[in-house]
């Protein structure tokens, strides 16, 4: 137990320590919501839709949170690259609980992060419908991070080097973004693009969030809970298999 | 405290023409209390041998005991008794001195006011106590070093595995390093297995050398004996004639190519 909140702490702590890239990574979801929220606003409106800043708020908070889940997975290679990675492997403690150290601190780290995109999102003028469903909004929020961190940390544990990285990046992490319907409405979509979003794991989050924050749900908070919640269960059991699989 | 059988690694399919037969049926013991050198050239088998020593690796065959522990069957059990500094640095840079020591103490179940004291009476001893609250990013090369034996030694470890300590550091620093080895060695009983290429500092700090070239163990022995059996004045003498003087090739592994490419970004940033 000491072992994984020290491993949780060291997370938190090179996060707190790196300031510049808390305001850096800031800066991509600042830019989809002020250039997309405002840029699309008026089109949306016309279509009948609403306010588009407050449609893609939760999306924006959604990939936030997708974004730094997994990076903190992937850090996993700067470790192993930095040697730390060695010393928490030599160390006489199993590894599934540096696994579920790490995870929980990077999964933590989302979670701040997610709540400064939404500080974000309030300051450029979204409301949401009602405070009360801010706790909802924070569960489906920690589900997200902890799905991804986990994904993440398995990622990170099969990867040797960083042109894997950008072709993860490319080929999954930018793709569970946009089939989330974190931009767009879910409903009315082609089949074949419909189907790709309710393989997205991601689109349950941006669903739930969504409905906690602006009542709007394409898919059913319950159906968004129960995937998510199987989805951090698998991802978990994925991430400890692969880290127990790492061969310095 | 360490005995080895028979130990061999082969890296690929056995049967296939690619695989490479990093270490090949070493022998040998290291006794309680010993100061012990494994040297030899590049990519001789030296990191691969300790890293079947200290749980990394699963030895092809043979057998290794540590401290009578066999380290495929009880991995946690043989990890609590050594310490390693491995031949790249593996100190976290974005936390401070303390912490990365404190760190360590959890992860080996230290109890926290023996932790407290062992970390203190460390930093005071490797000349780190005044730096504690620093990053380790702001450190020297030496001074890392210094830290990371520090960090092996806090956990009582009964022994100390040392791969290529000194590589990169200055003299003066290469010194200290050598004179705080001996040191615990006298004052703690620690037994110490170490590579190095710089053949004197092997002469004056190990008891007892093996030489490995090629995954084989060539001799071993005090230096005097390798000294005497080849006839040269020198342990280098000793070293060249027995393992020849044609430069190693060592293919680059992953994390050298992943440094490769940390470099070329961090040049495009500036």
């Amino acid at each position: 137990m000491n072992v994984i909140y020290v491993l949780w702490l060291r997370e938190i702590k090179r996060y707190l320590r790196s300031r510049a890239q808390i305001i850096g990574s800031l800066a991509q979801p600042a830019l989809y919501l002020l250039v997309l929220g405002f840029g699309f606003g008026a089109v949306f409106q016309q279509a009948g839709q609403g306010s588009y800043l407050q449609f893609i708020a939760p999306g924006i908070i959604a990939m936030g949170i997708l974004f730094t889940s997994v990076f903190s997975g992937i850090g996993l290679l700067w470790d192993r690259q930095f040697g730390f990675l060695k010393e928490t492997l030599v160390a006489p403690v199993p590894r599934l609980t540096i696994m579920a150290g790490r995870t929980l601190g990077g999964a933590t780290i989302a979670i701040i992060q997610g709540t400064l995109v939404l500080a974000v999102c309030i300051l450029v003028g979204f409301r949401p419908e009602s405070w009360a469903a801010v706790p909802v909004a924070l569960l489906f929020m920690a589900l997200i991070a902890v799905v991804f961190a986990a994904l993440g940390t398995a990622i990170g544990s099969t990867l040797k080097d960083m042109q894997g990285f950008q072709l993860i990046m490319n080929f999954l992490i930018m793709p569970i973004f946009f089939l989330s319907g974190a931009l767009f409405p879910l409903d009315n979509l082609p089949g074949p693009l419909h189907v790709a979003t309710r393989l997205d794991p991601l689109a349950y989050g941006v669903d739930g969030l969504r409905g906690a924050f602006i009542g709007v749900n394409h898919i059913g908070v319950l159906l968004d809970v129960s995937v998510l919640v199987v989805l951090s269960g698998l991802f978990l059991v994925l991430g400890a298999w692969a880290f127990s699989k790492i061969q310095v | 405290m360490i005995e080895v059988q028979g130990l061999s690694k082969v890296f690929g399919d056995p049967q296939s023409d690619k695989a490479v037969k990093a270490v090949s049926d070493a022998t040998f013991t290291v006794d309680a209390g010993e100061i012990f050198a494994f040297l030899g050239p590049n990519g001789a088998g030296k990191t691969t041998t300790i890293q079947m020593l200290t749980t990394l690796l699963k030895p092809t065959s043979g057998t290794v005991r540590i401290d009578g522990l066999d380290p495929v069957a009880k991995p946690l059990e043989v990890r609590r008794r050594f310490g390693i500094v491995f031949q790249d640095p593996s100190v976290d840079g974005e936390l401070t001195a303390y912490e990365n020591m404190d760190l360590h103490g959890v992860l080996y179940h230290v109890p926290r006011k023996l932790r407290t004291e062992r970390i203190e009476s460390l930093l005071k001893l490797f000349e780190l106590w005044d730096r504690r609250t620093s990053l380790v990013k702001t450190f020297s090369g030496g001074m890392r070093r210094r830290l990371e034996i520090a960090r092996g030694l806090l956990h009582t470890p009964k022994i100390l595995f040392l791969d290529e300590p000194t590589l990169g550091l200055d003299p003066q620093s290469r010194n200290q390093l050598w004179t705080h080895v001996k040191h615990l060695n006298v004052e703690e009983g620690v037994t110490v297995f170490l590579t190095t290429h710089y053949m004197e500092e092997a002469e004056k700090t190990a008891q007892r050398v093996a030489i490995i070239d090629h995954g084989r163990i060539v001799a071993q022995g005090s230096a005097q004996e390798l000294k005497a059996q080849t006839g040269a004045d020198s342990l280098e003498g000793a070293f060249l004639k027995l393992t020849g003087t044609m430069i190693r090739d060592e293919a680059s592994s992953s994390v050298d190519q992943m440094r490769q490419f940390a470099k070329m970004w961090s040049g495009n940033r500036r």
